[in-house]
């Protein structure tokens, strides 16, 4: 069984994020890029699918250069070396700031392609930074196979992968013929951290470069890009009981998240 | 991964490699999951007890002996030890002592003095933590001065020996396995492995440390302990005296110099997050010029301590590293550690005694690795004799 991961490497969430100055994007300049929590777990998952190493299955990650840089997203694809997968694949990108989740999807697609089969493709549900939820159905559509989104846990028999999803309200248990892309919700498995030999080893295990052909236009850019606006201070309105008429009134009056 | 972002003003991390990095992030998120997110190191300090199962799965991490090559271990450099070494102590001093004494104070002699059958005996079990060591050179009445020891080993005329003596504040010593224990032989001092279920040899607990309570400390008393001739340590060199001994102090007060920082970063992390949460006179205390002048004096003594560690690191890779770097280090570190947690206990007000936060904690074990491993004024006479060419500690 050949398992595929997708990473992204991803400002840590405890960066301060500064807008560019072109105004379209964040400023990598600073900021620390780490796996994505969702990533994290995925490549946990992949890694128990797979067994022991060496066993005939194996666990491939690939990532395209985000923008972080090369450099970075080799390391975030040596951190998922170390913690088991058996090879990486890099997909350099020389303009990351035209990028849209349909061309990566489409980069990874082929570089999937060019792996001389697959089983299973893990994608995390989405990356922390701009949250698109979309590479990872996109990608499941350019590689003709099926998608199942927010898994929170899977097993494998054979051809067939049985997956509990988290929908609204509710899991959902559904099988899906392989080959097929998963997206992975937080629940899929605990995130793993490597043993120090493993860390030695996946120095040395093989970081291919595949070569794409990147579109010169994206399909869709960001014409801006602004900070959250600054959270309002908030207020005490007193301790126990007798504070409540006052915070219900604040809440339908100032907050209006109570409209009754 | 860890909630712990560590502290690097000077953008540190750009100096190491991606392994480097890596095992230092990596060896954080063991300290997380290990000591501090499941509050077990609290219990343990509270308790006075060493989180056993600890020993076992820092072996099985890699962080027992981690420079020596072969044996199970794994030959990194010393700067990645010293990495190990600061995120072990951000979680405890004493969980990082246990570590420095394996690694530095009885694998690092048995690997360096040892035979090829003491090395095959005894190094890989202590690589996984299977077999705990503890380092006998302090005596009751020779702690600064350990030429004067007065723990003698007597040739039993068969190639054997027979030791007699006390040792004291031997961190493992209660749950040791083997110790090296440093005595006078009719040629001079010389070192011995001592399995501790040899007859004659016991260890009793030292009870009622303030300090340091995560970590056993305890005497090593020998009354006619007999060893055979297996027992001793053949590259310990006659009649340099304490040069061998000398050697693995080095080794180990390099990893405090690095395992201080950790404290450090530990306590001026605390600091910061309390004092912009915590809110008097209408105002984070953060917003208090005094508070300030705290946070920055504790800021810049760690990132000073930040350059220190790492320069040494790097010159003891290439080799240059002399002891009286490794005094300067071992001075200045642990004394910045003990002022940054003295600072750190006054900005958290009363919080800071109580165990729910590690100001406290960490400001106790201070006191003892300010003191252990040569105490900050010895370390001032030999940066002294270094400076003038005269040894003032000598008469």
């Amino acid at each position: 069984m050949r398992i595929v991961v997708c990473l992204k490497p991803v400002p840590d969430t405890a960066a301060r994020i500064k807008v560019h100055k072109d105004g379209t994007r964040v400023d990598p300049e600073g900021v620390k890029f780490v796996l994505g929590p969702y990533d994290a777990r995925t490549i946990a998952k992949a890694i128990e699918l797979r067994g022991a190493a060496g066993g005939g299955n194996e666990v491939v990650a690939i990532s395209a250069g985000a923008a972080s840089g090369e450099a970075e997203a080799k390391k975030r694809i040596k951190d998922a070396l170390a913690l088991g997968a058996d090879r990486g694949v890099f997909i350099a990108d020389p303009t990351p700031e035209n990028r849209d989740p349909l061309a990566t999807a489409k980069a990874l697609a082929a570089a999937i392609k060019g792996l001389d089969g697959f089983d299973l493709v893990f994608c995390g549900r989405q990356a922390v930074d701009d949250q698109a939820l979309s590479v990872g159905p996109m990608l499941a559509t350019l590689l003709g196979v099926p998608c199942v989104t927010d898994a929170v846990g899977m097993e494998v028999q054979g051809s067939t992968a049985r997956v509990r999803r988290a929908a609204e309200g509710r899991t959902e248990v559904v099988e899906v013929q392989l080959p097929a892309v998963i997206t992975g919700q937080r629940d899929l498995a605990d995130e793993q951290y490597p043993k120090l030999k493993e860390i030695l080893a996946a120095g040395k295990k093989p970081i291919a470069d595949f070569k794409f052909d990147w579109p010169a236009t994206p399909a869709y850019h960001v014409v801006s890009l602004s900070p959250p606006p600054e959270p309002i201070a908030g207020k005490i309105v007193g301790k126990g009981p007798e504070a409540v008429p006052e915070l219900f009134k604040l809440l339908q009056s100032e907050a209006k998240v109570l409209t009754f | 991964m860890s909630d712990f972002r560590g502290v690097d003003f000077f953008q540190l991390d750009d100096l190491l490699s991606d392994e480097e990095r890596a095992i230092r992030d990596s060896t954080r998120e063991f300290v997380d999951r290990e000591l501090i997110d499941n509050r077990r190191i609290e219990e343990c300090h509270r308790h006075g007890e060493f989180p056993r199962d600890l020993a076992l799965k820092m072996g099985e991490q890699g962080y027992l002996g981690p420079t020596i090559e072969g044996y199970g271990c794994l030959g990194l450099n010393q700067v990645t030890y010293g990495l190990i070494m600061q995120e072990l102590e951000r979680g405890d001093s004493g969980v990082r002592s246990f570590c420095s004494v394996q690694s530095s104070l009885c694998m690092y002699p048995i690997y360096t003095f040892g035979s090829d059958e003491q090395k095959q005996r005894w190094l890989p079990g202590m690589a996984k933590g299977e077999l705990i060591g503890c380092f006998g050179l302090s005596e009751p009445d020779h702690g600064s001065d350990p030429s004067g020891m007065e723990t003698k080993a007597t040739p039993d005329g068969k190639g054997g020996w027979v030791l007699n003596g006390t040792k004291r504040w031997i961190t493992n010593g209660s749950i040791a396995d083997l110790a090296i224990v440093w005595a006078k032989t009719p040629d001079g001092i010389r070192g011995f492995i001592v399995p501790t279920k040899t007859p004659g040899f016991s260890a009793p607990l030292i009870e009622g440390k303030f300090s340091l309570r995560a970590s056993v400390t305890s005497e090593l008393i020998m009354e006619d302990c007999h060893v055979g001739p297996d027992a001793l340590l053949p590259g310990t060199v006659v009649p340099e005296g304490l040069k061998s001994p000398l050697m693995c102090l080095t080794q180990a007060r390099y990893g405090i110099v690095w395992g201080v920082v950790g404290s450090m970063m530990a306590v001026f992390d605390e600091a910061l997050r309390y004092t912009q949460q915590r809110t008097q006179f209408d105002r984070p205390l953060a917003g208090f010029q005094l508070v300030q002048e705290k946070l920055v004096w504790m800021h810049t003594e760690l990132t000073k301590a930040q350059l220190v560690s790492l320069r040494l690191g790097r010159l003891k890779d290439q080799g240059k590293c002399k002891p009286h770097h490794v005094s300067f280090g071992k001075r200045n570190n642990c004394w910045a550690a003990r002022e940054v947690a003295k600072l750190g206990r006054e900005l958290l007000g009363a919080n800071g005694v109580c165990d729910e936060y590690q100001v406290m904690r960490h400001l106790m074990n201070i006191e003892s690795v300010y003191t252990y491993e040569g105490t900050h004024d010895i370390h001032t006479l030999v940066l002294g004799q270094h400076l003038t060419g005269h040894a003032a500690f000598r008469g």
